[in-house]
């Protein structure tokens, strides 16, 4: 008995032994990033906002933002969006309203009517937008445009302050239009093409 | 660039002038009948990279759009060429010196790392046949919004998919280069266009049969699809195939990113204005390519039809063609080689008796599955097919059986929309 436990333990050394071999570098290419390289580059902010950077901001100083930068493309009051620009493919949607259109033949999804995330509507405007000025906008005003959309949406009130805290609390209201609802439960309700349940 | 450089590419211009002085030499002492339509100077030395006939003339802008679609009517056995592979573009096509770029690997891993393509060519490749097709392709909205032009051509209809040989590194290796640490399920892809895309893709995927792929038919990636590389999820919608790729993010959730949350997303009628997303795959799918909508058929008499087949989940393994409107169904010849996640060529003879015929295809993978009919996916949406005669909503995962309508003129004209 005590020989067949030698020999269990035994094997399952050998099997952690195997294990951390599979982890350990075969090539050896590539070098170590520094902090600051990775600093850099990580700055994408996911559903949670558990990486949403300092600075804040409110829908009163993004108005003014908005007619700078947003306006000429997505309207004056982000209702009203625009076909796009000549030589362009990509028309500027719109960003308010839209509500209660999901369920009939003619959706109109806005950040208001259909984006179930609010850090997410942070990570697309400080990564993607202005078109043409991509990347250029600070945490502050990332902040204060993200709370105009919302406050234009009647989602947060016109004093409301954003930031890493509040930003992730806001409840959007197509937040329980998808399916599977949760992201963690994406990958078990894995389906084909529209073969799904 | 140094002196020595400079010198050697002074040498390589000059004598490709004096190659094309003595070419028109030639050109002018072998006959003066053709010269009027060879004299013109071409202003770049075709031996050094070449193209091709300037009679052929196929391009994959179709006319009155604005879109880069491949032209499928055209194409010939299962490889796009590089130069008409289709492209959607969500931001710009940047400009990447491959000496300055880098794919960064980190997150939830022993040993972050950072690569240069010169490091990624040192690494053990493959080369691996597969297409690429945008989730968007032969959505019936873009027909809708354009009243119908937008469907006039297989071009339009279909032009968003191409097949290449794509070379480079199986993202498994270098995840198991950087050590993926317990509790990881996901990775965040990221490119370094201008909005720097981002897409989620499970790492079950990631350590399958993912690339990261610098090499398109035998030559570096085009800068359309992605220079110096790019990710391929092989039968994903195309998206999901980050271009540019600069970084590689592994974390436990997907990051439920703009693209993957608003857009390439199916709300579907039948779940109430709920909308179901993380749709990867493609379901299998074909089409004829010839004679196909948009072409016009000199007269009655012997034709090849020929189409493509390809699925997301496998390998073609059947395709049967109908020219009598889908009453009678036969089996078509597939061309070798058939291969996973790629376009199949596939050939059926016919002859045309000069009445009016409804030809289409449809295929089989190898799990079984079949392509379905335009009903069969009302069904799967919950509603009436006419419904995509009229939807203003998007439409991703198309796979239908697609009916070209040859009139007795022999006009090929889309038999679905018109």
């Amino acid at each position: 008995m005590r020989c067949f436990r030698n020999l269990l333990v035994l094997v399952t050394a050998l099997a952690a032994c195997v294990a951390a071999l599979a982890q350990t570098p075969t090539y050896n290419l590539g070098r170590t990033p520094s902090a600051e390289e990775i600093q850099a580059w990580d700055l994408l902010v996911g559903w949670e906002g558990k990486e949403l950077p300092p600075g804040s901001g409110t829908a009163q100083e993004g108005a003014k933002l908005y007619a700078q930068k947003c306006a000429a493309c997505h309207g004056p009051t982000g209702a009203e969006g625009s076909p796009p620009p000549p030589g362009q493919m990509r028309p500027s949607p719109r960003l308010v309203g839209g509500r209660g259109t999901l369920n009939t033949p003619k959706p109109v999804k806005t950040v208001g009517s259909f984006w179930p995330f609010a850090p997410v509507v942070w990570d697309y405007i400080n990564r993607a937008m202005p078109r043409g000025q991509e990347g250029s906008l600070r945490p502050n005003e990332v902040y204060a445009l993200t709370a105009f959309l919302l406050y234009r949406n009647g989602i947060i009130q016109e004093s409301e302050v954003l930031d890493a805290k509040s930003l992730p609390k806001i409840q959007m209201p197509n937040r329980n239009g998808f399916v599977p609802a949760r992201p963690e439960d994406i990958l078990q309700s894995r389906c084909r093409g529209h073969r799904c349940p | 660039m140094n002196a020595k450089e400079r010198g050697r590419r002074r040498f390589l211009k000059e004598g490709a002038a004096l190659a094309g002085l003595a070419a028109g030499a030639i050109r002018s002492a072998s006959g003066q009948t053709l010269a009027s339509e060879i004299s013109d100077v071409r202003p770049q030395d075709t031996r050094a990279y070449g193209e091709r006939s300037r009679f052929e003339t196929t391009v994959r802008t179709p006319p009155g759009t604005l879109s880069i679609s491949t032209p499928l009517q055209d194409s010939m056995g299962i490889i796009t060429p590089s130069a008409l592979h289709f492209a959607a573009i969500h931001y710009n096509v940047p400009t990447i010196d491959p000496r300055q770029h880098r794919l960064l690997i980190h997150g939830l891993v022993d040993r972050p790392l950072i690569f240069t393509l010169e490091e990624l060519k040192r690494l053990p490749s493959v080369s691996r046949i597969h297409f690429v097709e945008c989730g968007g392709n032969t959505s019936p909205r873009s027909v809708v919004e354009r009243r119908g032009a937008g469907a006039d051509t297989i071009h339009k209809t279909h032009g968003n998919t191409g097949c290449s040989e794509w070379t480079g590194v199986p993202l498994s290796l270098l995840l198991q280069e950087a050590g993926v640490q317990k509790g990881a399920r996901w990775l965040i892809a990221e490119g370094a266009d201008a909005g720097k895309h981002a897409m989620s893709i499970p790492l079950e995927k990631a350590l399958g049969d993912a690339l990261v792929a610098y090499g398109q038919n035998g030559e570096a990636v085009r800068p359309e699809q992605g220079y110096p590389f790019r990710l391929l999820v092989p039968g994903w919608v195309g998206v999901r195939n980050v271009k540019w790729l600069r970084r590689i993010k592994v974390v436990e959730q997907p990051f439920m990113t703009k693209h993957e949350t608003t857009s390439y997303v199916s709300l579907y009628p039948k779940l109430d204005g709920k909308t179901r997303w993380f749709q990867f795959e493609w379901g299998p799918k074909s089409v004829i390519t010839f004679p196909s909508a948009g072409q016009r058929l000199p007269g009655r008499g012997f034709y090849e039809i020929s189409g493509l087949a390809w699925s997301g989940g496998g390998t073609i393994r059947r395709v049967e063609v109908s020219t009598d409107g889908g009453r009678s169904w036969k089996e078509a010849q597939l061309q070798e080689p058939v291969l996973r996640i790629a376009h199949t060529r596939f050939r059926f003879p016919w002859n045309w008796d000069g009445e009016e015929a409804v030809i289409q295809s449809r295929c089989t993978d190898d799990r079984g599955e079949v392509q379905p009919t335009i009903d069969e996916m009302a069904e799967m949406w919950g509603v009436k097919t006419d419904f995509f005669q009229t939807t203003q909503n998007s439409v991703i995962l198309w796979n239908i059986i697609y009916p070209w309508k040859v009139t007795r003129e022999g006009s090929v004209l889309n038999a679905l929309f018109s």
